[in-house]
């Protein structure tokens, strides 16, 4: 069976309404993927207990390996494990993993496209007393950047779940995006994730509300306030950032209604960027740009990466013509 | 191999590595030349390693930390059989499988990808501690430089290794003393650098590096240890070539068309 091959309510693990925070619903997934996957390998750094990778350790302790307070390390174990066969989970605060050990996650895990799972436990203010220093909100702009790397945001304990089980069956890189504080349950019983695919939980003419991770629970609230007030949103939740879902951005290309994104992240590189970006850049298009788009680089004298690339003036001038053009 | 045959393909190694870097037009020569004896013998004596099946389960790994030195471990794969040597010549080239530094998606042989310093032995550790496990009896072999261990996640994955008891794991720091500032010990100092190791719980040997029955009988006393094990090869950056040879400025300057006459020249005496 696969491993998110679970369809019913009786699999998925919350029922709507309770307060649970979404590293539970990671936690249960850990456990489930241990007791039907031996490759399943949890590292953390001296954190288990705050993200929940504890569940599984008591369980499988062989299968648990806590590194200490060294993320770069444990991005490199993981890495190394992962070429071994097994299929390493890495959790530690989102802003750690993320910021500490970025080079790590680049040029170990995602130019050698690994098959390790990196979960940042603590993103978003909701990390709460703590403070600036602790609370991950540049995470997806860091990961987003960086080729052979797909971003999950649950918007519940149920869909970190999900997303904890579908990441363990593909065999890329992937970041799992959870927050600390405890949120209301959204997701129905017949909740269906797929990666790639935006869910709409509400329709509505007014306009389009745009959200990611567990800040949903508080634009459903707001938007059922509005509701009652006569204002009618629809509600998109985006629970995969990397790859986009197209349909998003053809979606906000074609409304002629206000869309609004709601995303606990800085306005640089998260889904706001990303999207504004998408839908300038597609049609009707408002902007043309020449980049490297999702890609590596390689080795080459400059003037022929220059031209592989399309960064020669005469590739330059090409394109604008053809721009021009249209 | 004997040693006299690890000598000889020692000195081909040598001349084939100074050969693609000055085809090239750049690389990083010196730190090629320092390890050639540690690559060689762990290519052609003691690395259990398949070349016609580069993934084989059980083989024992072998990670190129300093990944800089990709040169090395490009005609030491092409030697084994991993690849055609009409590869050689791409080096550095546009669509080459053969990168500035070793890319494991375009090159048949390297474990995984490595250029940013450092992070080796963090994967060495993942290897090791996988292959436990697994209860697989293979060994992972690891060759950093020394101006590498500048870096904190070095000893990070030192203090790892040492508490999980990765004992399958043989560590090899090819301590040529230079990095591209200058002296290592005028930059950062290591030393007292077997100290070191020791006091992070490794088994620790230091040997002459350009010595084939050191390196060999080194990691044999390593195979018995419980404990990881290092050895601090003592080596000459630049080795073979008399206007190398602890020079920094050759760390990473590939040698012009007559350097390389000149060099190919010295070899062969």
């Amino acid at each position: 069976m696969k491993h998110s091959d679970i369809t019913t309510q009786s699999c998925l693990p919350y029922k709507k309404g309770t307060i649970v925070p979404v590293r539970d619903g990671y936690g249960k997934a850990l456990l489930r993927l241990g007791r039907v996957d031996e490759r399943v390998v949890v590292l953390d750094a001296d954190l288990a207990k705050s993200t929940r990778s504890d569940w599984f350790a008591e369980e499988f302790p062989e299968r648990f390996v806590d590194v200490g307070i060294a993320e770069q390390n444990m991005v490199g174990v993981a890495s190394g494990l992962s070429l071994i066969g097994k299929v390493p989970f890495v959790t530690t605060y989102s802003v750690f993993v993320v910021g500490r050990a970025f080079d790590q996650v680049r040029n170990t895990v995602c130019y050698s496209n690994l098959n390790v799972k990196i979960v940042g436990s603590h993103s978003g203010l909701s990390v709460g007393p703590d403070g600036g220093s602790h609370q991950g909100i540049e995470d997806i702009a860091l990961m987003n950047a960086l080729p052979n790397m797909t971003i999950f945001c649950p918007c519940d304990a149920n869909e970190a779940f999900l997303m904890t089980l579908t990441a363990a069956e593909m065999d890329t890189p992937v970041y799992i995006r959870l927050a600390r504080e405890a949120t209301k349950v959204v997701t129905e019983e017949d909740y269906h994730f797929e990666p790639g695919k935006a869910n709409i939980f509400r329709e509505g003419t007014d306009g389009t509300v745009i959200s990611h991770s567990v800040i949903c629970s508080e634009v459903v609230k707001a938007l059922n306030d509005l509701d009652n007030r006569g204002i009618k949103l629809s509600h998109i939740h985006l629970g995969t950032i990397k790859p986009l879902d197209d349909a998003i951005t053809e979606m906000i290309s074609g409304s002629d209604r206000p869309v609004i994104i709601v995303e606990e992240h800085v306005e640089a590189g998260g889904l706001t960027s990303i999207l504004a970006a998408a839908c300038s850049l597609s049609k009707p298009k408002k902007l043309y740009s020449i980049n490297l788009g999702d890609r590596f680089g390689e080795s080459g004298s400059p003037h022929d990466l220059y031209e592989k690339y399309g960064f020669s003036a005469k590739k330059i001038a090409e394109r604008i013509t053809q721009i021009l053009e249209l | 191999m004997d040693d006299i045959l690890l000598a000889e393909q020692a000195k081909s190694v040598r001349k084939e590595l100074l050969a693609i870097i000055n085809r090239a037009g750049s690389g990083h020569p010196g730190g090629c030349l320092s390890a050639v004896e540690i690559g060689t013998a762990l290519f052609f004596r003691i690395l259990n390693h398949n070349p016609q099946n580069p993934k084989q389960v059980g083989r024992d790994h072998f990670i190129l930390s300093k990944g800089h030195c990709a040169p090395l471990l490009y005609v030491l794969l092409q030697k084994s059989g991993y690849f055609p040597k009409a590869w050689l010549k791409s080096l550095r080239k546009l669509d080459s499988p053969l990168q500035g530094h070793p890319h494991s998606l375009k090159c048949p042989g390297v474990e995984v990808s490595t250029g940013s310093l450092g992070q080796g032995l963090s994967i060495s550790c993942g290897l090791a501690l996988g292959k436990k496990m697994d209860k697989t009896a293979s060994y992972v072999y690891t060759l950093m430089g020394d101006g590498e261990l500048d870096e904190g996640q070095v000893w990070e994955a030192a203090m790892f290794a040492a508490h999980y008891q990765l004992s399958n794991i043989i560590a090899f720091v090819d301590r040529n003393s230079l990095q591209i500032d200058g002296n290592t010990e005028s930059v950062m100092s290591l030393e007292p650098l077997s100290a070191k190791w020791k006091a992070f719980g490794w088994d620790v040997h230091t040997i002459d590096g350009h010595h084939f029955t050191e390196i060999t009988d080194s990691v044999s006393k390593a195979k018995k240890s419980v404990e990881p094990s290092v050895i601090i090869c003592r080596t000459i950056k630049g080795k073979g070539v008399s206007f190398m040879e602890n020079e920094a400025e050759w760390h990473g300057k590939a040698p012009n068309e007559e350097e390389l006459q000149q060099a190919l020249k010295e070899l062969d005496q």
